[in-house]
């Protein structure tokens, strides 16, 4: 592969491969359907670019070993599915607290529980909406194989550039599907950037610490403000989304995120008439809010469509003051809804 | 007359005072590695790691770089940037309920797989940062805030042996239990952190040494006193001396 740009290749595969172009020399992972393709593909990669490939003894381990790597300075990167991440929340929250970049992939799967390894948007609440304490990941969320390595790449360049740590939330069918893929090769951006922040010996200078306990009185207060500010930041610079088939003549406007976006565009392409759009949050985190507004202005019905039942739902609500325009179908536990069935509710309701 | 320096506070400690109570064995061991780290001219190259429990604050003291870990995840944080740099000190420094505890799968795995790290684990036979629980090393009939009757092992098992529980492991190299209530211990005790840096410089593997540290305050006991405990009953059932050696 190495000469040719162009490949054909699995979703999972996608994202490690754009891991190791992205200059990631540490991984860590845990078997868990329907992503076990990139810790066994890491396992044979990452010594031959002579990183580092570590199978966890749980997931809990295994965003701790990405939280220390992190901590020396390494770009690094964990994949799990669904209740893998649960595992993870604890140690995404400190990464958070003590500011350590790192990519967490999600290849979701259906839930709650040990649920089923089909494929699932069930835990945009807990990407969007993480763990203990007042923090924010930048989420990504791929609708194409090519977004799968083009979001992983870009991925470390901003956990680097914001010191946060970085979800690409994905599900199973996103996974295991193979297209054909453009390859970037190109080095990052921020990969030789300095972190002088970086525990690597205290070679002439003091000890420095890295750590997410602030005792003093005010001085959690403070680095919390100091996170917002950061977050801010982020919304004000990291917004991303797709406008799809809008025009000036769009009546419908859907309302989706990755598998369910690209089954949207299906849906798109079936109707007749040509009164239907989408619009496709790509960074769940910043959720693109004023954006989403402006596009829904004019539109006589917003659909919501996700596979839960209703998670973005709440953020085009917060979006949308007007919430008796909107009509959500959801299918949950790992169900996947066809083009036609979408169009059919959409039809039902119009 | 030109005067002699024959001791000072190491490099390897800050100018932050101790926050432990009177007689806890974590300031004696905490200047006892800041000596090490200065003898063996670690100070540009050794990272720690610290945990969760009365230790939490050790960054404060140490005049090296050093990370936080959640509960328990010391030996991950630890192993993680030992492999990503593998020419630099790393060790973590863990308590008994961070340890033997929370942490019991981050150790054995970490052990297990013979990550050259080295391991400094004060059993106290509490939770002592908050406020004196029951821990895995807690003493049968021992009275703590959570077993207000005494340990008994019906309801809470029996106390863990974490060097014997290590020692058949391949991966282990070098484990020694030591303790800290006297001039002649501490040398002992820094003879042995000594040995696991060392090891650790040669390439050698995992190394644990385990403190027998007192904690007057949750013992309810004078530090003297409290001293005389570990020297006359906790030794009965952790022994000291050295558990393996592979040397």
């Amino acid at each position: 592969m190495a000469n040719n740009n162009r490949m054909l290749i699995k979703g999972n595969y996608a994202i490690a491969e754009a891991a190791i172009d992205a200059g990631c020399r540490f991984y860590a992972g845990y078997p868990i359907t329907p992503q076990n393709e990139i810790p066994e593909y890491m396992s044979k990669r990452m010594p031959e670019v002579n990183g580092v490939f570590m199978q966890a003894e749980s997931e809990l381990i295994s965003i701790n070993l990405v939280f220390g790597a992190a901590v020396a300075g390494a770009r690094a990167m964990t994949t799990s599915s669904s209740p893998g991440i649960s595992l993870m929340q604890e140690g995404i929250s400190y990464m958070a607290g003590c500011e350590l970049p790192g990519v967490i992939v999600n290849v979701m799967r259906g839930g709650p529980g040990l649920g089923n390894i089909s494929p699932s948007q069930s835990d945009y609440f807990q990407a969007v909406k993480p763990g203990h304490g007042d923090y924010r990941l930048i989420v990504l969320a791929p609708h194409n194989t090519q977004e799968m390595y083009d979001f992983t790449f870009e991925a470390f360049d901003l956990a680097d550039k914001y010191r946060n740590p970085v979800m690409v939330l994905t599900d199973g069918l996103l996974g295991q599907i193979m297209e054909s893929i453009e390859l970037k090769r190109k080095k990052p951006e921020l990969l030789n950037q300095k972190k002088e922040w970086a525990l690597t010996g205290a070679k002439g200078r003091k000890g420095q610490r890295i750590v997410s306990l602030l005792m003093d009185p005010g001085a959690l207060e403070k680095h919390n403000f100091h996170l917002q500010e950061k977050y801010d930041l982020i919304r004000k610079q990291e917004k991303r989304y797709e406008k799809f088939n809008i025009t000036d003549d769009t009546e419908y406007l859907i309302v989706a995120f990755g598998t369910v976006a690209r089954v949207s565009k299906g849906t798109i392409k079936l109707d007749k008439d040509k009164r239907i759009g989408l619009f496709r949050p790509i960074t769940l985190f910043p959720f693109p809010y004023e954006e989403l507004k402006e596009v829904a202005k004019n539109v006589k019905k917003i659909f919501v469509f996700e596979m839960n039942l209703g998670q973005m739902l709440d953020d085009v609500k917060i979006a949308i003051e007007n919430s008796e325009k909107i009509e959500f179908y959801g299918r949950p536990g790992g169900g996947v809804p066809t083009s036609e069935e979408l169009l059919n509710f959409i039809l039902k309701r119009i | 007359m030109k005067e002699k320096i024959i001791y000072k506070k190491p490099d390897s400690l800050t100018d932050i005072n101790f926050s432990y109570c009177p007689g806890c064995g974590h300031s004696t061991v905490h200047k006892i590695i800041a000596e090490i780290v200065d003898e063996l001219n670690l100070r540009e190259k050794i990272i720690g790691v610290a945990p969760v429990g009365c230790a939490v604050f050790a960054y404060n003291f140490w005049n090296f770089d050093v990370s936080e870990a959640a509960h328990g995840r010391t030996p991950a944080v630890a192993t993680a940037i030992k492999r990503v740099l593998p020419d630099r000190l790393v060790f973590s420094y863990q308590g008994d309920g961070d340890l033997a505890s929370i942490g019991m799968a981050e150790i054995i795995h970490t052990a297990n797989r013979g990550e050259n790290i080295t391991v400094i684990f004060i059993n106290n036979t509490n939770y002592g940062m908050t406020g004196g629980q029951l821990a895995p090393t807690t003493l049968l009939s021992q009275k703590t805030t959570t077993s207000p009757y005494g340990r008994d092992a019906k309801n809470y098992g029996y106390p863990v042996k974490m060097l014997e529980l290590l020692s058949p492991l391949e991966g282990v190299k070098y484990l020694e239990r030591v303790k800290v209530t006297d001039a002649a211990s501490v040398i002992k005790a820094k003879n042995a952190i000594k040995k696991g840096f060392t090891y650790q410089m040669q390439n050698i593997g995992f190394s644990m040494i385990e403190v027998l540290s007192s904690c007057p305050a949750n013992w309810r006991k004078e530090p003297v006193e409290a001293n005389k405990l570990i020297d006359e009953e906790i030794v009965k059932v952790f022994p000291l001396g050295k558990i393996k050696d592979i040397k």
